[in-house]
């Protein structure tokens, strides 16, 4: 029979073992590669709301998920298709410039991964242009976890922590959360 | 198109460094040649001293040593120590005289390419004093037979390699660099190239043919490769385009002489005219090419043109379009 005191040593061990583990398999779940996915071509999704008001008493809304917001391969993806779809003509690398900044904490049309996604694939009145039947939906996911981890949104561990080429600004991985705040849309007559 | 496959598919020595096709892969044979042979002979005769050692005849009880036996052996240990530093010697003369050889900068009038790599496609580039006769295009590189080809290597994403080894030795192609190599085919026929540097997920059907023929075809192929696409003739063709415009192809793909102008993915041109699709994975037929477009991850998994969902007569217009891109 081992001592109290040697059997408790070993369940810690184990308790240890199981919780490196568990780390491990996480660590698989973030670097997970979907190279296919159906239907490729880019929808709206009908539960999005594009506006807070709602007629009669508030209902709850289904939340959409975004199945890339914690994988950091889809990210990285995410932030090469940036580049290659031109985002960055216009927004830049997240400073803003024909379009507005998207590494900041205000948000004209919501943070959350459905209305990202709604900017995109419908564009927006002032120059946003529309996605909708040029990108696939999951090319569409992957730019929305990549606009959300610009300001920090997304956990560190998912955000990507190196540049391809020249460093621009820092890393997303080091960027600080910014708390969505609502910006007013202002009228056409007044953006530069 | 057909003769370039059957080629391919008659040429079992396209991809051999052990069937020369031009001065630079012929040197590196000539070294391997002259290093295989000294092997064997070297071979040879270690293995006969070593089967000399076992089995000759030993007496039950060794004799005291012999000063004169032991000097001759002395002798003998200082002879093989001294041919083989010779000959390691003489492979290092011949080795570094062969890669100066090689790597000899190319003559002024030879043509310039550039090949750039991509995660897992290359791109290549026929440069002009003119930017508009400028021809650009993928996987396939056309030569003259018997004229310098001097090849500006570059890369847009990793680290990849160019290896043609009936025609040359590999050189690097890196992200921020500029590499370059020549290479020169001696007769004409069809050599297949590869990346030789792992690059990521398909790095495997990363290939490339060189197609080298007689100057006054390679100037023919040139001139037609200048030309921009031919307006559709004919309403199923004219859907095609209409299809391949509206769609997300144009996001990624440039056909010159339409608005397509993006440089995500391969320019179409003139896709048509090259004998495989995907980076050499497949033969450029019909069904191929609608196999890829439809679900290219099946093909390839991990490259980067996504799957397109069509509608089965847009998919046979887009079709009829493409292979009107000679
Ligand atoms: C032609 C220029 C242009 C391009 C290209 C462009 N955008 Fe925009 N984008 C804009 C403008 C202008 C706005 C502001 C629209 C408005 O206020 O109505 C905007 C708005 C946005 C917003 C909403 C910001 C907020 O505060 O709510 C997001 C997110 C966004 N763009 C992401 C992208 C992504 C991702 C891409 C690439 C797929 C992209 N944009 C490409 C010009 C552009
Ligand atoms: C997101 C970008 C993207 C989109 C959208 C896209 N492609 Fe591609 N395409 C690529 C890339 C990248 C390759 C090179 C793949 C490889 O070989 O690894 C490619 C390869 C090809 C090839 C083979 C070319 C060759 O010479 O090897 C054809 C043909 C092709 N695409 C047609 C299409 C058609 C038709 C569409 C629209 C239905 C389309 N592509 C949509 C990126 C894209
Ligand atoms: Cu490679």
């Amino acid at each position: 029979m081992s001592s109290p005191s040697r059997s408790g040593c070993r369940r810690r061990r184990e308790l240890l073992a199981a919780v490196l583990l568990a780390a491990a398999l996480s660590a698989c779940q973030r670097e997970d590669r979907r190279f296919r996915t159906w239907p490729p071509a880019a929808s709206a999704i009908p539960a999005v709301r594009q506006s807070e008001l709602q007629p009669g008493p508030t209902t709850r809304d289904l939340t959409v998920r975004n199945e890339y917001g914690d994988n950091a391969w889809a990210v990285s993806e995410g932030k090469r298709l940036y580049n290659q779809f031109n985002c960055s003509g216009c927004h830049f690398q997240g400073g803003g410039g024909i379009g507005p900044p998207l590494m900041d904490s205000q948000w004209i049309y919501g943070s959350q991964p459905e209305n990202i996604f709604a900017t995109i694939v419908e564009g927006r009145p002032n120059g946003m242009p529309s996605f909708r039947g040029k990108l696939g939906n999951d090319q569409v996911w992957k730019l929305v976890a990549y606009v959300r981890s610009m300001s920090g949104l997304l956990a560190k561990d998912v955000a990507s922590g190196r540049n391809d080429d020249m460093q621009v600004r820092s890393q997303e991985q080091s960027t600080e959360k910014a708390r969505p705040v609502q910006s007013a849309v202002p009228p056409a007559s007044q953006r530069p | 198109m057909s003769a370039v496959l059957q080629a391919v598919l008659q040429f079992p020595g396209a991809h051999s460094a052990l069937k020369p096709a031009g001065p630079q892969a012929r040197i590196a044979e000539g070294l391997w040649n002259s290093m295989y042979a000294t092997a064997i002979v070297v071979f040879l005769l270690v293995m006969a001293a070593l089967l000399w050692a076992a089995f000759r005849r030993r007496r039950a009880e060794e004799p005291a040593p012999d000063p004169a036996r032991e000097r001759r052996m002395r002798r003998v240990v200082a002879a093989a120590v001294g041919i083989t530093t010779i000959v390691l010697f003489t492979f290092l003369v011949s080795d570094i005289s062969a890669g100066r050889a090689v790597t000899a900068t190319p003559g002024k009038d030879a043509i310039q390419i550039i090949v750039t790599g991509h995660q897992w496609w290359w791109e290549v580039q026929y440069r002009d004093s003119v930017p508009q006769r400028w021809v650009t295009t993928a996987n396939e590189i056309h030569v003259p037979v018997g004229r310098q080809v001097a090849v500006e290597l570059r890369s847009t994403d990793v680290i990849h390699s160019f290896w043609p080894p009936n025609l040359t030795g590999k050189r690097d192609l890196i992200p921020g660099n500029e590499n370059s190599l020549w290479f020169q085919a001696d007769s004409a026929g069809v050599y297949r190239a590869e990346c030789a540097e792992y690059c990521g997920h398909e790095h495997a059907k990363m290939a490339l043919l060189v197609v080298a023929q007689s100057p006054d075809s390679f100037a023919r192929w040139l001139t037609q490769q200048r030309d921009t696409a031919h307006t559709p003739a004919d309403s199923l063709t004219s859907r095609g385009q209409e299809v391949f415009l509206s769609s997300a192809c144009a996001m990624c793909h440039s056909i010159a002489g339409t608005p397509a102008g993006s440089r995500v993915g391969p320019d179409l041109t003139h896709l048509a005219g090259r004998a495989t699709i995907a980076a050499g994975t497949l033969p450029n037929t019909r069904g191929n090419l609608a196999g890829w477009i439809v679900d290219p991850q099946r093909i390839k998994p991990g490259a980067r043109m996504p799957p397109n969902q069509l509608d089965p007569a847009d998919l046979r217009a887009l079709l009829a379009y493409l292979e009107t891109l000679r």
